[in-house]
């Protein structure tokens, strides 16, 4: 049954006793012609879109949790398309009009809210490299626009522009960016695709990949062997381990990144706002808690969980930028495990097994990548041929020296 | 995390820069013939294990030494840590 206006007010009168799950719970079957690994946001989104535009059937998403219990209910909700490179920026764009339509897409209130995000610049140099920047999100479609310091003291008074190491010059402004209920995103996508027979199966494990004469036959799981046509891994946090099982190194290194939610406060920030002189973000969530992270913790780490001298450095930040937010006392803060690729950029590609298909390695930038990530894998699983705004995410990249690193820094994951 | 330097005793982790895989002290032969693919797989592939990692860390806060420390992924846990120069000397 469908959500609606009128759905509500009908609950709301009768005891609210019509409200049912929003995905059965089926046992797997024998055989299916697809079977996607990993049953988070990127999983659920691949499975719908093959389901719905690609017009596939007999697919499973096997997850060995519960839908959405990874990374796409740690993040900081953040979406936007504000990317520098024609490799990055075509594909994020794509993903931004896909979180513009989602919600009646998937007859699901998943919270999309384009309150904008405002990157700030505290130089003449850092001013340049945003207006490029900019110029480079028109060209891929995407709106952005240069604001003053002016422009800035009437919308957000409460930033410290005459910090007397950091002031604050202006910024490079998205007014389409925002952002959006995460586990909302995971349910929507889940539902949409257990509507259209997709069948999610949760508590079940991959253990191993049943590989002869270098095509995928199946999957060994702990609740037995799943026959499969196709395999799409997407377990971001954890590629390295599930693709070992394929006899895989990858170009990834796990690294855990912190983020930290505030008591609720009354309204108090508009949208999201970055930090240009150090790293650290933040918006404010619709229960009032201010949400924000910078870096990550920078070793490898599988523990999701961090240390103290980031959690120290992001509140540096905070308090750099906006000196109120001292006020604010700490609710929660909580970690998750990133795949931090060589250059920076995802992966969504085929792998030298036949029937053998990856999506990983998106760093801490997954979560805005959600729509996009699910489609552009269903566009590779169901045609053999890479979505056109993914062209450029394949392995091969940094063999043929074709690398796509937005921050120049080279093959440390940590520097990303 | 404390790491327990081998000559200073244990030195906070803040005082380290971390490079990666203890793995990338052994580069390839850059004459062999398979070079440019062995360089590839040197520079960009990695096992990054859940679990026992020794990893390669710089003392550039301290007497900026390299150490290899094995610590668990994991965890947290560090295990060990042992000068690189006397690893590299172990290995030869």
């Amino acid at each position: 049954m469908g959500f609606s206006g009128f759905r509500v007010i009908k609950e709301a009168l009768t005891g609210h006793k019509g409200w049912g799950t929003l995905w059965r719970n089926p046992e797997p079957q024998a055989e299916y012609d697809i079977v996607i690994v990993g049953g988070g946001g990127h999983g659920l989104a691949t499975a719908y879109y093959l389901a719905s535009v690609y017009k596939q059937s007999r697919i499973a998403v096997l997850e060995k949790g519960w839908l959405g219990s990874g990374n796409i209910g740690r993040n900081t909700t953040i979406i936007r398309s504000n990317y520098l490179l024609p490799g990055n920026q075509p594909f994020y764009e794509f993903s931004m009009k896909l979180w513009e339509n989602q919600e009646q897409d998937l007859n699901f209130n998943s919270m999309v809210s384009q309150r904008s995000i405002l990157n700030l610049f505290h130089s003449d140099g850092q001013r340049d490299a945003y207006r490029r920047r900019g110029n480079a999100m028109h060209l891929s479609g995407a709106d952005g626009q240069l604001l003053s310091q002016d422009d800035l003291r009437q919308m957000v008074p409460f930033l410290n522009f005459d910090n007397a190491r950091f002031p604050i010059k202006g910024a490079l402004m998205q007014k389409r960016a925002g952002t959006a209920r995460h586990d909302g995103v995971a349910w929507g996508y889940a539902r949409g695709a257990d509507q259209r027979g997709v069948d999610l199966i949760q508590n079940c494990e991959v253990t191993g990949f049943r590989i002869e004469n270098g095509t995928i036959r199946g999957v060994e799981t702990s609740r037995g062997y799943i026959g499969a046509k196709k395999v799409g891994v997407a377990v971001a946090g954890s590629s390295s381990r599930v693709m070992a099982m394929a006899g895989m190194r990858l170009p990834i290194e796990s690294h855990v990144l912190q983020a930290f939610v505030s008591e609720g406060l009354k309204p108090t920030i508009p949208g999201v706002i970055t930090f240009g002189a150090g790293h650290f973000y933040v918006s404010q969530s619709d229960k009032g808690g201010l949400v924000f992270g910078g870096d990550i913790d920078g070793y490898n780490s599988y523990a999701q969980r961090g240390n103290l001298p980031v959690v120290e450095d992001v509140i540096e930040g905070g308090m750099a930028l906006m000196p109120m937010i001292g006020r604010a006392r700490l609710l929660r803060s909580w970690g998750g495990i990133m795949d931090m690729s060589m250059d920076g950029s995802p992966i969504i590609d085929k792998t030298h097994i036949d029937g053998l298909y990856f999506n990983g390695g998106w760093c801490y930038g997954g979560f805005k990548a959600t729509p996009a990530s699910g489609y552009a894998f269903a566009h590779l699983l169901a045609t053999d041929t890479p979505h056109n705004t993914a062209t450029a995410f394949r392995f091969d990249r940094f063999s043929r020296g074709h690398v796509i690193d937005e921050k120049g820094v080279g093959a440390q994951p940590n520097l990303h | 995390m404390l790491i327990p330097h081998p000559l200073l005793g244990l030195r906070d982790a803040q005082e380290f820069t971390y490079l990666g895989d203890a793995n990338m002290m052994a580069r390839p032969d850059p004459t062999g013939p398979d070079a440019e693919a062995a360089f590839c797989d040197y520079v960009f592939l990695r096992d990054n294990p859940a679990g026992v990692h020794r990893e390669l860390w710089f003392h550039e806060q301290g007497d900026r030494s390299w150490l290899v420390v094995t610590r668990n992924t994991v965890t947290h846990e560090i295990l060990s840590a042992e000068l690189a120069t006397d690893v590299a000397r172990k290995d030869a």
